[in-house]
């Protein structure tokens, strides 16, 4: 007899454990010909009110971190992946990409991460300004994060895209909670695995796969949300401005392709920074003297 | 008639089976309560809060501020109650009670050397009679628990009877400290005790020991007092103070006071909820439950 082969139930990842969803749903991942390759959790809206909750609590723990601490941190995640490449590759294939298009994609998405673990000390001290002013101040603008941000997943690029839009925002300390590829969801929660073992604090990442479409609402018109991303979809970029308005969350979109080594630099952090300026009063202007 | 002041009539107290009470509370959490049931359910939580600060870093702003948001608890949303009281330490009942006015919220003041209760009967007298003087429309006291756990229940029983003897007006809430009573049998004699010894309501905790209002620790001293009203006619108000913080389980109380007590303990004069940040998660819901969006601590007012 054939046997018959026990496809994996991938859980949501939700404040540091991996939680079925509570409304004990699921949907079927498919491969390019339709034959059924995993079991997903199809999250609700009370996943999403948990992973904010979850994220908002993990804020102080993510943002309080040295920067060069989430350098070393950020850096760790892409030395986990690499350990693990070859079931992210095998996971890659399975959803349909050719072996070589694969091996690059995951190389790409660890490179990627490298490239922001560099920029977690440096962002703040490019971006700042110490500006001119005319009274008896020392005035300097410098980077905070914005908060608990969503993303909404590229749905087109099953890591890479992912790995390319949460990295600078945690980077710049922020919290973050996902929004899965819906089609193509495997990698994502195999990769919340690798931040799981890579010192992320719980909760500073949260990963829930199911219908977009569904939870988009839950998550934009979330007043403890501060700011959005999301990648393509631009059918319900509307939608999603609207639903954002009430507590003025900053909404983020980009219509990029990924696998471009250009879509990665500075501004993709800073997109998810406040700027704060602080006058600091001080005896005189311009500091030629020798009181400055 | 209630049996005040005479230790021998107090009866027997039966002993717990926690093992039952942890499954029958665990069923009452399983309720599901949605649309309008949760809308009122939640208003009926609003307006049982004791609004509670209880520091030594209380000043007389964080006072004026608490009592403004009891009677004002989120002026955006119309159509809200008030709380039921605010509860002070006996030194601020006089600026909470010029506050309050005539809002209709209460004063309720903790006396008898709160939290510990560790302390000569006549200093807890007078401090007692101090909060009174000052205006308390309820005192909230604690019960000796060494005492208690000495075996002396007639010192305990004896004490809470003078202690309601000054209260005069006021109604006696008499704490137990439950988290300090150790086992679920406990929790039953001490209830037993304050009711017997005059207590017009029961409270599970001072907010300063954990575990605090546990809803295995709530079930039991709700028994009693059903055991009580059997028996009498008579009715004792019961407040969970301590732990209940957000407003699922503040339903799940409810739920369980209806199904033990039935509808006439569910109003403010005879069930409350002892709490600071309960508020603010009741008002979250409410306003989620109106508004379909989840909201932000951001937009209320720190308590």
């Amino acid at each position: 007899m054939k046997r018959v082969e026990i496809l994996k139930t991938y859980k949501i990842y939700s404040g540091g454990n991996f939680p079925r969803t509570e409304s004990g749903r699921y949907y079927l991942a498919l491969d390019k010909k339709g034959n059924p390759i995993a079991n997903m959790c199809m999250g609700s809206r009370k996943d999403v009110r948990n992973a904010v909750v979850s994220a908002r609590k993990a804020l102080g723990a993510w943002s309080g971190k040295t920067a060069f601490n989430r350098s070393q941190i950020l850096y760790r995640i892409a030395e986990v992946l690499e350990g693990r490449k070859s079931q992210f590759i095998e996971e890659l294939i399975l959803q349909g990409s050719q072996k070589n298009i694969a091996i690059k994609e995951v190389e790409d998405s660890i490179d990627r991460i490298v490239y922001y673990a560099g920029w977690c000390d440096k962002f703040c001290q490019i971006g700042s300004s110490v500006n001119p002013v005319s009274s008896s101040h020392f005035n300097f603008s410098t980077y905070e994060p914005v908060g608990v941000v969503g993303l909404i997943a590229p749905q087109d690029s099953s890591l890479l895209g992912l790995v390319s839009l949460l990295m600078p925002i945690i980077a710049g300390g922020n919290t973050c909670v996902v929004l899965a590829n819906e089609s193509l969801p495997l990698c994502s929660i195999t990769f919340s695995e690798v931040l799981h073992a890579s010192d992320v604090p719980g909760g500073a990442v949260n990963i829930i796969t199911g219908h977009i479409s569904e939870l988009i609402k839950p998550l934009s018109t979330h007043m403890d949300v501060n700011a959005l991303a999301f990648s393509g979809l631009s059918e319900l970029k509307k939608e999603i401005d609207l639903f954002s308005v009430e507590n003025l969350k900053r909404v983020r979109s980009y219509d990029l392709n990924w696998q471009n080594t250009d879509t990665q630099g500075l501004h993709y952090i800073t997109d998810f920074q406040e700027v704060k300026t602080t006058w600091h009063p001080i005896e005189n202007i311009g500091g030629a003297t020798s009181t400055y | 008639m209630k049996n005040q002041n005479n230790f021998n009539s107090l009866p027997l107290s039966p002993s717990v089976d926690k093992v039952g009470v942890e499954e029958r509370v665990s069923r009452f959490q399983k309720r599901s309560i949605k649309t309008n049931s949760k809308m009122d359910g939640l208003k009926m939580v609003l307006n049982m809060i004791d609004l509670t600060t209880l520091e030594g870093k209380d000043t007389p702003g964080k006072v004026r501020q608490m009592c403004y948001k009891a009677i004002h608890l989120h002026d955006s949303f119309p159509g809200l109650p008030t709380v039921a009281a605010v509860c002070v330490y006996p030194s601020m009942v006089g600026l909470a009670k010029s506050m309050v006015k005539d809002s209709g919220v209460k004063v309720a003041s903790v006396s008898t050397a709160f939290p510990s209760g560790q302390a000569p009967l006549d200093v807890k007298i007078t401090d007692t009679k101090y909060a009174v003087d000052q205006g308390a429309d309820e005192i909230d006291m604690v019960i000796s628990r060494g005492k208690f756990l000495a075996g002396e229940y007639a010192f305990v029983f004896d004490e809470i009877a003078q202690i309601k003897e000054v209260c005069g007006q006021a109604r006696l809430k008499v704490i137990l400290e439950t988290g300090e009573l150790a086992t679920l049998d406990n929790v039953r004699k001490a209830s037993d005790l304050a009711i017997y010894a005059g207590a017009d309501f029961i409270k599970t905790s001072t907010g300063k020991i954990q575990p605090a209002a546990t809803m295995q620790v709530t079930y039991t001293m709700l028994m009693a007092i059903r055991d009580y009203y059997d028996e009498t006619g008579i009715m004792i108000g019961m407040k969970p103070a301590g732990g209940i913080s957000n407003s699922k389980l503040a339903l799940h109380n409810l739920v369980m006071v209806k199904e033990l007590l039935g509808d006439e303990w569910l109003t403010n004069e005879w069930f409350r909820f002892g709490a600071s940040s309960l508020a603010n998660d009741v008002l979250m819901q409410i306003l989620k439950t109106d508004t379909g969006k989840y909201q932000s601590s951001d937009y209320f007012t720190i308590d």
